[in-house]
């Protein structure tokens, strides 16, 4: 009799057990999340304005014009794309099919930074009337070199290797973002108040790197028990020139 | 056959000649010191081949008219003298021209690039890149920071690669891309390219220079009018080219000291 | 000087056997002259074709081109040419057109063909130097031809190719990785090619003369090959390891053209020392000479020409050939006039702007000499007699504009812009190819013993003479407005305005192109299936009429001629008619 009533609750942990480990029930099962914001301490540089005279279609879509974005920072010294990502621990997921959209609008890359996993698709869009030239200074990836005039299609790619790629626009030299592709699927990119937000995240121990184009790396280990949400603050040196 | 070809060649001879004395398509007006000099030689020199044109397309079209003559007995004839005459005429004719376009032409170009520029000169370095121009103002201290080519990164607009952290004549060095200079003022560019070569056009000044990698290059002129005139780049230098440019504002020395004060305190 | 002693070499070579050694690897200069000629012909289809897409381009930049996606995926993406791809069609247009077209066919081609014959030779001093330079330039075609399929596509500096953008390598931008190698390789083969084939025609000219045919009673055009030449050698042998510079400094490291400190792609170039102007002046000490080894050829076959069909001699035929020495050796001075703003000591603007002037003596009297022959004449209007007329109009056309880019001041202005271009295109891609297209209509009989047709040779002039000038006239009204040149699209204020002009200069082009047509219809049709062609259908008094037509292995059927009289000798009484040719025995009777 104690063995039967024993059986149910046995199969289902054992059901349960496996299917865990196959992965379909984990997000919904036992995920947790890791948030928080990243800021500066020090003096950033000035943000300056772009003048984009050269291209007077790109400069009357901003009425006021737009400032450089290698640091951008936030109310409360917080810090603007930073890419934070899950660098060790994550247990691994194939590369998302959801497309990554990089648009090119006003002269300006849209996102500044965009992070993407390796073998993800990326679509790139010229949402401008005049040509642009996207050119990702690739070291360990292919490195490519290619114009979009107006009315082409978007050019759909991907990257094989993880690394963190420089991309340039050759005919608006002010144009510049970062396209950062990483083996892991768990990454973000901080907004205008630096918060960022990983979720998905099993029990486990991670390191959670943040990266900034200027001022470098920042990590920290989190360890997730259960569902719960661990917030973080990362904080960057920052330095005027 | 004859008659056809003599027709169809004086008609395009009118036509071609007809549209440049109309000046359907023609220079800009204007705006510079030097620029009367370049213009007076030009029109000079088309005159004389335009004349030169005119007469050798319409005797070719006579002649060949003529020569279609299929009356019977006709007999072929020598051109009157030979060969003679033609050598003498192209000599002393096509002779004389070319000394006296090269003197007085010699003398035009000498007073641009061979004349050393006004010590009054409000200097400005320029940069030619892949594709864009930038122009570097010496701010209130007068004096440019130096360069560095590997401190140089678009991304902060650091153009010309200079150092503020640790030269302080760069601090206030004023960079935008549009050439704004006062009238009526002798103005000294240094050109200098950060990668290949470009060049500097501007069809209203009447000035064109090459940019040279390794080297700096002045270029020295005067605007005589405000106003907004574009710069291009005509020396191939990749993909961008097309799309090479920046404006030149001209405009007067009180709108330009203002302008300049109000970039410094951007700094 | 009267030269009656025998030639100095007897030259034998067994009839060839088997298919491969009559028509692929020949020795006999007929052959190789074909080959030439076909190769000239793929290649202005091709450079044709580019400049096609180019013009679309230009006229409607927003307008996709269905199917170019399929030529090239990265370059066309959707049918729109990006601006990287339209400088690589315009720097292979360049290219092709310059070395492929105008240094093959004029020179290479006709020449290897007729100047055995008309020296009466029985072939070329060294016909298996003449076998391996063909093949060397089909080799060097190829390689350039393959920079269209690899995948950062062709080069894309222009076909001067300005160093340091052509010299640093990929980082510099598309086109300029492999495609420029590329590029450079085959020049420098182009170069070796030329040089040897220089070698023969001056080995061939100054050894293989008949008995009495005397360097004075030489044809005009042999003249010109002649000359031709010499300047080639002088031209390609500085071209040659100027391209070899330019490739170690892509991938040994060195840096003859590269100076220090260069930032592209945001990356410090490891180079240093090197000067970018000696690109310049090493290029253009070839390319000045190579635009009058493109066109000289196309003088001499017309000052052979016109007098058949003006059937009177050429006026002053003494001072011709004094005057394509004089224009050969000026040649050599004036290279810097490309160069006015380059950077370069404004006084030696001063240097070069002279002699640029002073060149364009020789080049008048030589159009009036022309023109002169016309006067009093009774000419036949048959098609290469057209193409003669068409020629020293067009000559005209393009040397004029000469006058105000020769002097410094002026450039200052029109350089760089489509008034060079207009010039250019006046004196290279419509006068000398007015020059081929003469030749071929004259000689195509000679070569394959059958008629072309006249009344569609006279379509393809008539459209083709008014088509040139409208295209290329235009060109200085744009450069006048300061339109620059090797712009993808016109995006700038000033120019905005000027593209109805450029759209007018498309629509031109494309009908012109059109009517190329009918010229290669009645080529093919004739080479193969044209009316029988006598031995001397025009009445011409120069030696390769007194042959076959087409002519025997050895030229002249074993018995080589005996000349008594110079080529000149028309409106006089004459035992065929008001001719007498070189090789007639009897003396001409004045």
């Amino acid at each position: 009799m104690r063995t039967r009533s024993m059986l149910i609750p046995a199969t289902a942990v054992l059901v349960l057990g496996a299917l865990a480990r196959s992965g379909v029930v984990r997000a919904a099962a036992a995920a947790g999340a890791i948030s928080g914001t990243v800021t500066y301490t020090g003096t950033p540089p000035k943000a300056k304005p772009i003048d984009m005279a050269k291209e007077p279609a790109c400069a009357q879509q901003h009425a006021t014009p737009v400032t450089t974005e290698a640091v951008v920072t936030g109310p409360g010294n917080a810090l603007r794309w930073v890419v934070v990502y899950i660098s060790a621990g994550d247990q691994g997921a194939a590369a998302s099919a959801a497309g990554v959209r990089y648009d090119q609008k006003g002269c300006q890359y849209i996102p500044h930074v965009v992070a993407l996993q390796v073998n993800q698709p990326l679509d790139i869009y010229n949402s401008d009337s005049n040509s642009h030239n996207i050119h990702p200074l690739a070291k360990v990836n292919p490195e490519w070199n290619k114009s979009q005039p107006k009315g082409a299609p978007p050019i759909h790619t991907k990257f094989e290797q993880p690394e963190f790629i420089p991309v340039k626009c050759n005919i608006h030299p002010w144009m510049h973002g970062y396209f950062v592709v990483l083996t892991t699927a768990h990454s973000t990119v901080t907004d205008e108040n630096g918060g960022f937000t990983l979720t998905g995240l099993p029990p486990g121990k991670y390191t959670v790197t943040a990266w900034h184009e200027q001022f470098g790396t920042q990590s920290q280990e989190v360890t997730i028990s259960g569902t719960e949400t661990k917030t973080i603050h990362l904080v960057f040196k920052a330095t005027p020139y | 056959m004859g008659k056809l070809f003599a027709i169809v060649l004086t008609i395009i001879t009118v036509v071609s000649t007809a549209i440049f004395v109309m000046r359907v398509w023609w220079l800009p007006a204007d705006v510079s010191a030097h620029g009367p000099w370049i213009d007076h030689q030009l029109v000079e020199t088309m005159v004389a081949a335009g004349v030169l044109f005119v007469l050798s397309q319409l005797a070719l079209a006579l002649f060949v008219w003529k020569s279609g003559d299929r009356r019977e007995g006709r007999k072929i004839t020598v051109f009157p003298g030979g060969a003679v005459p033609i050598v003498v005429l192209a000599i002393v004719l096509v002779g004389a021209e070319i000394l006296a376009l090269t003197f007085v032409g010699s003398k035009v170009w000498a007073s641009i690039y061979q004349t050393p520029p006004d010590p009054n000169s409000l200097q400005i370095d320029v940069q030619a890149e892949q594709f864009a121009f930038y122009f570097r103002y010496p701010g209130p201290d007068g004096r440019f920071g130096s360069s560095h080519p590997e401190l140089i990164n678009e991304a902060t607009e650091n153009y010309f690669g200079l150092d503020p952290a640790n030269d302080t004549t760069a601090r206030d060095d004023i960079v935008v891309p549009t050439l704004t200079i006062p009238v009526n003022r002798p103005i000294l560019l240094t050109l200098h390219a950060k990668d290949v070569n470009h060049a500097f056009y501007v069809p209203e000044l009447r000035i064109q220079q090459d940019f040279v990698p390794g080297l700096v290059i002045p270029l020295h002129f005067t605007a005589t009018e405000t106003g907004k005139h574009e710069i291009v780049c005509t020396q191939l230098c990749g993909l961008g080219h097309y799309n090479m440019r920046a404006y030149v504002e001209v405009m007067r020395q009180d709108q330009f000291d203002q302008w300049l004060k109000g970039k410094a305190a951007q700094q | 000087m009267h030269d009656t002693a025998a030639p100095a070499v007897v030259h034998h070579h067994a009839p060839p056997q088997g298919f491969l050694r009559k028509h692929v690897f020949s020795l006999d200069h007929k052959v190789i002259g074909k080959q030439y000629l076909d190769l000239a012909l793929v290649a202005v289809c091709t450079g044709m074709v580019l400049s096609w897409l180019m013009r679309l381009h230009l006229a409607w930049p927003t307008q996709p081109i269905p199917g170019l996606e399929k030529l090239s995926p990265n370059g066309a993406a959707g049918g729109l040419i990006t601006p990287e791809y339209y400088l690589s069609l315009m720097t292979m247009h360049g290219t092709i057109m310059v070395f492929f077209v105008l240094t093959t066919a004029p020179f290479a081609g006709f020449g290897n063909y007729f100047l055995p014959i008309q020296v009466g030779a029985q072939d070329m001093a060294f016909p298996r130097i003449n076998m391996t330079s063909f093949w060397l330039t089909f080799v060097a075609f190829l390689v350039l031809i393959a920079s269209f399929f690899i995948h950062d596509g062709p080069a894309l500096s222009g076909w001067t190719a300005y160093a340091p953008l052509s010299a640093v390598g990929k980082d510099a931008g598309p086109g300029q990785g492999l495609g420029q190698t590329l590029w450079a390789v085959s020049i420098a083969i182009f170069c070796i090619a030329q040089l040897l084939g220089s070698l023969n025609f001056i080995a061939t000219t100054l050894d293989l003369r008949t008995k009495g045919m005397s360097l004075a009673r030489m044809p005009f055009s042999t003249w010109s090959w002649f000359i031709t030449a010499v300047i080639g050698l002088i031209a390609f042998a500085v071209l040659m390891p100027a391209c070899i510079l330019l490739i170690l400094d892509r991938v040994a490291g060195t840096s003859f053209f590269i100076p220090a400190g260069l930032v592209i792609s945001d990356r410090l170039q490891p180079h240093a020392g090197g000067s970018p102007l000696l690109w310049q002046h090493l290029f253009w000490f070839f390319g000045h000479p190579e635009v009058y080894i493109a066109i000289l050829p196309g003088f001499g076959i017309v000052s052979h020409i016109l007098p058949v069909f003006a059937r009177k001699p050429l006026l002053g035929p003494r001072v011709l050939i004094g005057c394509l020495i004089g224009i050969a050796f000026l040649s050599y001075t004036v290279w810097g006039h490309h160069m006015f703003v380059s950077g370069m000591n404004p006084f030696s603007a001063v240097l070069f702007s002279v002699p640029t002037l002073v060149i364009t003596i020789p080049a008048a009297i030589v159009t009036m000499l022309w023109i002169g022959t016309i006067y009093g004449a009774k000419l036949r209007f048959t098609t290469p007699a057209l193409f003669c007329l068409g020629f020293v109009s067009v000559f005209v056309s393009g040397g004029i504009s000469g006058f105000l880019l020769a002097q410094p001041s002026i450039d200052t202005y029109l350089h760089a812009t489509y008034f060079v271009v207009g010039h250019f295109h006046f004196v290279m891609g419509v006068a000398a190819m007015f020059g081929i297209f003469a030749a071929t209509y004259f000689w195509l009989p000679k070569m394959f013993g059958r008629m072309m047709n006249e009344t569609l040779g006279k379509w393809h002039f008539w459209l083709t003479f008014i088509g040139v000038y409208c295209v290329f006239m235009p060109m200085h009204y744009l450069g006048l407005a300061g339109n620059v040149r090797r712009y993808a699209e016109f995006t700038d204020d000033y120019l905005k305005p000027l593209i109805p002009l450029h759209r007018f200069i498309t629509i031109a082009a494309l009908f012109t192109g059109a009517a190329q047509l009918i010229f290669l219809f009645n080529l093919i049709r004739s080479r193969f299936r044209g009316p029988k062609a006598p031995d001397n259908p025009w009445e011409a008094t120069s030696l390769e009429w007194s042959t076959t037509s087409p002519p025997p292995l050895d030229n002249f059927g074993g018995r080589p001629p005996v000349v008594h009289r110079g080529p000149n000798e028309y409106g006089v009484q004459g035992p065929a008619g008001d001719y007498v040719m070189q090789a007639a025995p009897e003396p001409a009777a004045r």
